[in-house]
């Protein structure tokens, strides 16, 4: 895995996150001739939006470097193993945009064969040191899997990655995951975010059970439940918190990403076909079971968001997937001190220019980090960051000057398309309604709901912050990943008042930016490392 | 697809090649494999390595993601009880 680049000591452009935008920026920045480290968390591309099958087991439809098309004797299925056409169209069955996937996955490929890009999968950034005098940064990293699975045939041919990495400009392509809202019983075994079943299907072929109930708000349910009805599951409801009329509201957004529309369509034929009932106004409000899901309450949703007493109707099942929209991974951002602000759906983002950079210099940030907008708008943004900070490092020409021009036209219309979704699917604007003072709104520390208005009516705890000091909710191992929108919007209520973004960025800064050994601590504590004062190490 | 088999303290558990542990688990209709402090149990939630609720101890390592480790022959899985401290 050693590249010229590496050797050198330092790349011009460390990519973070190896997703629609991540790929996107590394194979464009690749392609403009720059030095690229490719930094993914995942042991392949394509982040959460393109997960799929372990290449390794059924083949990636294209040509891996170091030769041999990588379909394992023992593990290829009957229908995958045929023509690399046909291997190509099963790997891609279910995902939308595949086509942009497998072209950019191979582009990755071949850039890393000839040494373009370096590529580390399976790879986590925990720590990003200040800018050297000289503008370059040092990255910290650690393997995800702290074991690595022995027995697994090419173990050898993946190169550990360094414990470091150097680099002029840092592009963030961190993406995002399912926003939560917490409800009694959420955190019952069978419970499961949206994505997360998506995954399962996805990246394994699994589902979670028999029965489930899909719940929440956004487009995203659709292929959800579409999804694990394809893989004979009963889909008992899916529950849409609003209208999907509502969108209809916005039409000018919509209509300009006519591509869109027939997305839709296909899924709710497909709901129509396996005869899933599609509630809207509608919420899972409360979860049953002792030991994991037994049932789940549906109630009805008032306009205002508030839910309709005596409305709700249990619906057994043996599991449920919960979607509140999504929130950006912001984390990286905040640790180098980019600015950020609240976004039109109620997120933290970071704040960008029209190139994508961010208010720290030699940092940009594509994908869902800049705003939610889903796939194709990362793989815009992906682009444009990587072509901006080609221009900025030298390579610029009249051609690159019109590329950037055209890419900044489709973001446009990509994002007013996505803010039209993101004003159709708010958060119920009561939700906390649904809450009992037993129900745990911080998974990981069990702080619960009743924690948290005894902070605020006995501690005084108005803001996110307080709360957290006082009934520890994102103190855990998640670090308030997955609570942290909740508590925000909990101490908003609590203090009469709307959200805001210092809610939310309290929730947000992590120590490190993922768990590491306090072997690796000490080990950069000894080389007079940035422990104690790096960009990552604010306080919580 | 020819399976493979792990085992979950001591009870064999089948596996397809390039599975996640987590799903694995699920497949075989597992739903929990970890309890908190306060007794709770524990299994997938977010599925993709954001949440650290499907902790697991995976060939002698604790504390290691189900939903991103993945599977092979011979695996030996171990359920946990109360902290997970010791990271």
């Amino acid at each position: 895995m050693e590249t010229e680049a590496a050797s050198a000591g330092v790349f011009d452009v460390a990519v973070v996150g190896a997703g629609p935008a991540g790929l996107a920026a590394a194979v464009h920045a690749g392609d403009c001739g720059l030095s690229v480290v490719l930094i993914d968390a995942g042991q392949q591309p394509g982040g959460q939006f393109w997960r799929h099958r372990d290449e390794k087991v059924h083949g990636a439809g294209t040509q891996r470097p170091g030769g041999a098309k990588r379909i394992s004797g023992a593990g290829g299925i009957p229908g995958y193993a045929g023509p690399a056409e046909a291997a190509a169209a099963a790997e891609g069955a279910g995902h939308h945009d595949w086509k942009t996937f497998a072209g950019l996955r191979s582009r990755l490929y071949a850039h890393e064969a000839a040494g373009r890009v370096s590529y580390l999968r399976g790879t986590q950034l925990w720590l990003v040191e200040p800018p050297a005098s000289d503008g370059t940064r040092v990255l910290q990293l650690s393997p995800v899997l702290d074991a690595p699975a022995s027995g697994s045939a090419d173990e050898a041919a993946v190169a550990p990655a360094p414990a470091s990495v150097r680099a002029d400009r840092l592009v963030l392509c961190a993406g995002g995951y399912d926003r939560q809202l917490p409800a009694p019983g959420w955190d019952l075994p069978g419970v499961m975010a949206a994505g997360g079943v998506q995954a399962l299907l996805k990246g394994s072929g699994a589902v979670p059970g028999g029965t489930g109930v899909v719940g929440g708000t956004g487009p995203f349910l659709l292929p959800v439940a579409a999804g694990l009805a394809g893989a004979g599951v009963k889909v008992a409801a899916v529950c849409e918190a609003n209208s999907p009329t509502g969108w209809l509201r916005n039409l000018r957004g919509a209509v300009r990403a006519p591509e869109k529309v027939p997305e839709g369509v296909e899924y709710a034929a497909v709901l129509a076909r396996h005869r899933i009932p599609y509630r809207i106004r509608s919420a899972v409000t409360e979860i049953h079971g002792t030991d994991r899901v037994e049932a789940a309450t549906i109630s009805r949703l008032a306009p205002d968001g508030s839910v309709v007493p005596g409305s709700g109707r249990r619906v057994p099942c043996d599991f449920v997937a919960l979607g509140w929209g999504f929130t950006p991974l912001l984390e990286l951002v905040l640790a180098v001190g980019a600015a950020t602000s609240l976004d039109v759906d109620g997120s933290l983002v970071a704040v960008v220019d029209n190139r994508l950079n961010s208010s720290v210099p030699g940092v940009s940030v594509a994908g869902e980090s800049t705003g939610i907008g889903g796939a194709a708008m990362a793989v815009v943004e992906g682009e444009l960051a990587a072509l901006c900070a080609g221009d900025a490092l030298g390579t610029g020409s009249p051609e690159l000057d019109l590329r950037i021009a055209r890419l900044q036209r489709e973001r446009a219309r990509l994002h007013a398309f996505a803010v039209a979704m993101h004003k159709a699917n708010p958060v119920p604007a009561r939700w906390t309604e649904w809450l009992t003072p037993e129900t745990i709104v911080c998974r990981c520390e069990e702080a619960s709901y009743g924690d948290l208005c005894a902070a605020h009516r006995d501690l005084g705890a108005d803001d996110a912050r307080s709360l957290k000091s006082y009934a520890r909710p994102g103190m855990g191992w998640c670090q308030g990943r997955v609570c942290g929108f909740a508590t925000a919007s909990i101490a908003a209520v609590l203090a009469g008042r709307g959200p805001t973004a210092e809610d939310l960025a309290a929730m947000s800064k992590r120590t490190l930016a993922a768990p590491v050994s306090l072997g690796r601590l000490a080990a950069l504590a000894d080389a007079g490392g940035a422990a104690t004062h790096g960009a990552a190490a604010e306080g919580p | 697809m020819p399976e493979l088999e792990m085992s979950l303290d001591g009870v064999p558990l089948p596996a397809r090649p390039g599975q996640s542990v987590g799903a694995a688990l699920a497949a075989a209709g597992v739903a929990s494999w970890r309890t908190t402090r306060d007794g709770r149990p524990r299994g997938l939630f977010c599925g993709i390595g954001i949440c650290f609720d499907c902790l697991i101890t995976a060939d002698g390592v604790p504390n290691q993601r189900a939903c991103l480790t993945p599977v092979h022959e011979g695996m030996v899985l171990e359920t946990g009880e109360g902290e997970r401290d010791g990271n």
